[in-house]
């Protein structure tokens, strides 16, 4: 199944150059973005922490990281391990809230 | 022996992404236990913050990012057989990654400078909170360092590789993995950035 024709005709539909800088310039953009916000309030830049930096991580994840481009199974594992992470992360502050 | 050479790819690259969520919990546990230290210690982690140079944080988010984007260039340019260009992406990955560290190093060293580094006397006369703050962010920013080292270490024989036509149009799955690596380095310094340099 897996001879060299059959894993390069699978990888046909590339991105070509083009999708990558434009996300590369998006990067760029939510970057300064989040930097004004750190410096309107302590508000606005936790705000900013919490949604421009996963919209960022997550523009890595899917296009740099082809995840857009691969099966099901491969988002699962991303997803689960997020999941899991939260699960800690809402497990410790449970514990933090009842002391 | 034939001619037929076993090959897995998808299962290569599903090795390689295993790999990765492992690194993504050792990390993953840091910020867990940054955000319990900051949500205890409000006032002493913004005050860290304020210590630390947020324009040489900026400064490297942008090397690293704009990093990323040349790895994954070198792939196309590698799909495509433009070999002189993918050489020349990943070349430049290189100097970026190595930009990053130099630039970490001249920031570490003016905190050693000001007797900021792990167990100093200076240290040690700090706000619990402060000692915290530090302790997270040498730990988080040096175990992320290492992982730049490996990166740029992985990425230099992914360089010599697609040299010696070992990596190529039709064989390209170690720079794709390598390549995997460097992203995620990049991610998480995407989170270092605003938990300690945009802190304040």
């Amino acid at each position: 199944m897996n001879d060299t024709l059959h894993s390069h005709e699978a990888h046909i539909e590339h991105p070509g150059y083009g999708t990558f800088i434009r996300v590369w310039l998006l990067l760029l953009l939510l970057t300064a973005g989040l930097v004004s916000l750190s410096h309107v309030s302590q508000t606005y830049a936790v705000w900013g922490l919490m949604t421009l930096t996963p919209l960022k991580a997550g523009l890595v994840f899917y296009y740099f990281m082809h995840l857009k481009y691969e099966g099901p199974v491969f988002k699962i594992v991303v997803l689960v391990t997020l999941g899991t992470l939260l699960i800690f992360f809402a497990l410790l502050f449970s514990d933090v809230a009842f002391r | 022996m034939s001619g037929h050479v076993h090959r897995d790819d998808l299962g290569s690259r599903l090795g390689m992404w295993l790999f990765l969520v492992t690194e993504m919990v050792l990390f993953g546990g840091l910020f867990i236990g940054y955000s319990y230290m900051r949500y205890r210690y409000p006032a002493e982690f913004h005050h860290g913050g304020m210590e630390l140079n947020a324009t040489l944080g900026v400064i490297n988010t942008l090397v690293l990012l704009t990093s990323s984007l040349t790895v994954v260039l070198s792939i196309v340019a590698v799909q495509r057989a433009e070999k002189q260009r993918a050489m020349a992406f990943l070349g430049t990955t290189l100097v970026l990654g190595l930009t990053f560290l130099v630039i970490k190093s001249f920031e570490w060293s003016a905190k050693f400078h000001h007797g900021l580094y792990p167990n100093s006397a200076h240290l040690a006369t700090l706000p619990p909170g402060e000692q915290v703050f530090f302790g997270l962010y040498f730990t988080m920013t040096g175990l992320h360092g290492l992982h730049v080292i490996a990166g740029l270490s992985v990425l230099g024989v992914m360089l010599w590789w697609v040299a010696t036509d070992r990596i190529r149009q039709d064989r390209y799955i170690h720079l794709e993995n390598g390549g995997l690596y460097w992203h995620l380095v990049d991610v998480i310094w995407i989170f270092l950035l605003p938990l300690f340099y945009l802190a304040a």
